[in-house]
């Protein structure tokens, strides 16, 4: 009886260890993703403009719309995605484990993590940067002035480390108090137990709008950190990272191209060459990531050019009211400049 | 091979592989996820221990710059975990005793009145009273710019409280040496005093005399000028109140509603340790002549604690497990830096490896000091 009863667990250990064993598939993500029909993206849990659901339980915002470019380019259909929502601390787990196929989720793309977290970054879709917000009536008019100041952020990113760098430049001290629920976070501001608030300006606007009286906030002039937002795609996996870059710039010259949701049928018909070949009339773009030849139509037809997207999650009509700002065509001044699609 | 039937080696067999299999399954664990995270490229090991941490914390026990190294920064998020557990634990003993006891009081108002503070606390989530307690601070208080004056340079608002704060010139060396010269000479006192009694049979003034002796070292050093003080009196800055000793509502919140929540559950372990006291104890005592009360400190609690220490061991790994719950409210305790550093450095296995152990590290160090104390109160068979 001992004998079988030893044979037995040990048969168990063995079983156990064999299954531990299978290492993170390294399979193609684009097969994967075609093979599942339907794209998983990685998104915040809920940033009004970037990822939230709207009243009928839509998930909308920036970052959705980025992921449904990418379902239209794969799928030819804007829908076939499901949103997983991510935490700020596990984000970069559940794509390295493959939980998610693209991580869309205001995520700063730096040195440290594109060459130690096993991932790789598409193109900045949105150029923003580190932000500090006081209530109107502290008579503050640059972030120079809150010295001693108390400060309320959220623990992650590169949030805390931008701020002691700002004001260790300046040999001025303050207080940051650090909450691990967004929730609280903008509680404690409210209530005045911090005199500001930092994070990202695009976040900044989103706690503005969601405040009883947003008029009685106003966003400092400093911005204090570059943080060019990026999508994610798992490292050593070429082709899916063009496919997620390439989408990203074909909003970015479509929006160049004055090509809209609106009149991208028409501009089917069009004498541009390079439209042509970004729509996919001419020449074989798709084929060569493996995608319809169609996908760059598919793409504007589900989400429409840069421009749509942004005005219509964050720009001036919105409760967040953001300015293009540095996100601006590269010939009006800004900084997006997609690569020629030839 | 007549050892193969022998029940002691086939025992001993059966452990050692047992521990094989346990080893052999975490080293493969390990291995594998090793193996994963280079194929990845992600990057793994502890050297980031030694960077510079580059982040600020609000409130840290032992001394922390910015430019000090993650694992310092690590190292100020245990001490800050440790901090409020011991204070929660000591608190909630305290309080948790008195109301215990109040619950077997025999008048009926004190009774039902403990008994409410007791199933209130026990019966909602802890995190709960933190949100609320953290709540109730930050909206009932004025902002720092209207802060409430009270007392000569106290200041209480909702980023805290602000005193003055004291430091010795002559350091803390003499005041501490002369403290515990003071007590040892207090304990020799008892022991002597105690002894006489039992020899004699009669109440001497042997406290009090030990009470003097405490403080007698002290006070020489005092009158000798070894106290020279300096203050640093809290000032009001254009935006906080700086410098003094800040008490932060994070940590006030944080110790508070610990605090109550061991004080209901010590409070329930007290009751019932009285309780399994044998009534012919109470009964044999007042046969004797001892009041209630003095029956209750000499007779019933002295036996009713070796019931109590295996429960209140549990309590105090609680209240330092759900100190970890300080990250809902803003105490940078030792979960939140990780937290931090997860974030910075992306490192979140070895972060997560480290507080486990620590915590199970300081978790298991509890239960050896109470087992000890267990040991030395259990009845002694003879």
């Amino acid at each position: 009886m001992n004998k079988s009863l030893l044979s037995a667990s040990a048969a168990c250990a063995l079983g156990l260890l064999g299954a531990l064993a299978p290492a993170v598939s390294h399979a193609d993500t684009l097969d994967t993703v075609k093979q599942r029909g339907k794209l998983i993206c990685g998104v915040s849990l809920a940033t009004p403009g970037f990822a939230a659901p709207d009243d009928k339980g839509r998930m909308g915002g920036f970052d959705a719309d980025i992921c449904r470019a990418v379902a239209a380019a794969v799928f030819g259909d804007g829908d076939k995605v499901d949103f997983v929502p991510t935490n700020i601390n596990t984000r970069f787990q559940a794509l390295q484990s493959g939980e998610i196929d693209v991580l869309s989720r205001q995520t700063t793309q730096t040195f440290s993590r594109d060459a130690s977290l096993g991932l790789d970054f598409g193109p900045a879709v949105f150029y923003d940067g580190q932000g500090l917000m006081v209530p109107k009536d502290l008579g503050v008019s640059s972030a120079k002035e809150l010295k001693d100041a108390a400060i309320c952020t959220l623990p992650g990113t590169t949030t805390a480390q931008n701020l002691t760098d700002f004001f260790g430049a300046q040999g001025a001290k303050f207080e940051m108090v650090v909450f691990e629920s967004p929730d609280e976070n903008r509680a404690a501001f409210y209530s005045g137990r911090c005199q500001a608030i930092s994070s990202d300006r695009s976040d900044l606007a989103s706690i503005r709008a969601v405040a009883n009286n947003p008029d009685d906030y106003v966003v400092l002039p400093e911005t204090i950190s570059k943080e060019p937002l990026a999508p994610a795609v798992r490292q050593n996996d070429s082709n899916w990272r063009d496919i997620v870059s390439w989408t990203a710039w074909m909003l970015m010259a479509a929006e160049e191209k004055g090509i809209t949701q609106a009149n991208v049928d028409e501009k089917l018909k069009s004498d541009d060459a390079e439209v042509q070949r970004m729509l996919g009339v001419t020449d074989d773009l798709g084929p060569m990531l493996k995608l319809d030849k169609a996908w760059g139509y598919n793409v504007v037809k589900a989400v429409g050019n840069y421009g749509e997207v942004f005005e219509r999650n964050l720009g001036e009509k919105t409760k967040l009211g953001m300015t293009r700002g540095p996100n601006t065509q590269w010939n009006k001044g800004g900084l997006l400049y997609a690569p020629p699609f030839r | 091979m007549a050892w193969i039937n022998d029940a002691r080696y086939r025992a001993v067999f059966y452990q050692v592989l047992a521990i094989a299999a346990v080893a052999a399954l975490t080293w493969s664990m390990f291995a594998t996820a090793s193996a994963n995270l280079a194929k990845q490229d992600i990057a793994t090991g502890f050297g980031y221990l030694s960077r510079q941490a580059g982040f600020v914390i609000s409130e840290a026990a032992i001394d922390y710059k910015p430019t000090d190294s993650v694992g310092r920064a690590l190292l100020v998020g245990i001490a800050n975990t440790v901090k409020v557990s011991l204070l929660a634990a000591l608190f909630g003993t305290v309080v948790g005793f008195a109301v215990g006891i109040g619950r077997m009081s025999r008048n009926p108002l004190l009774q039902r009145l403990m008994l409410s503070y007791i199933e209130l606390l026990r019966n909602v989530p802890l995190l709960l009273y933190l949100l609320f307690w953290y709540a109730l601070i930050i909206n009932v208080l004025p902002p720092v710019r209207s802060a409430l004056t009270i007392g000569p340079h106290v200041y209480l608002s909702n980023s805290g409280l602000a005193l003055p704060a004291f430091s010795l010139d002559g350091g803390w060396v003499m005041p501490l040496a002369a403290l515990v010269a003071g007590l040892g000479m207090a304990f020799a006192v008892r022991r002597v005093s105690l002894r006489r009694r039992l020899a004699t049979g009669r109440v001497n003034a042997g406290g009090w005399i030990a009470l003097a002796v405490a403080v007698l070292p002290l006070a020489a050093v005092w009158l000798a000028g070894g106290l020279a003080v300096t203050w640093d009196i809290p000032e009001a800055g254009r935006f906080r109140i700086t410098g003094g000793a800040q008490v932060r509502p994070e940590f006030v919140a944080l110790l508070f509603g610990l605090a109550l929540s061991v004080s209901a559950t010590v409070a329930e372990i007290v009751r019932a340790g009285i309780q399994a006291v044998g009534k012919g104890q109470w009964e044999a005592a007042s046969a004797l002549g001892l009041p209630r009360r003095r029956t209750m400190r000499l007779v019933v609690l002295p036996q009713a604690m070796r019931l109590m220490v295996p429960p209140l061991t549990n309590t105090y790994l609680t209240v330092f497990k759900n100190s970890s719950l300080a990250i809902a409210i803003g105490y940078p305790d030792l979960v939140m830096v990780s937290n931090t550093v997860m974030n910075q450095t992306g490192q979140a296995m070895e972060t997560i490896a480290i507080f486990m152990a620590v915590y199970l590290g300081l978790s298991v160090a509890i239960s050896l000091v109470m087992n000890w104390y267990n040991q030395r109160v259990a009845l002694k068979e003879r």
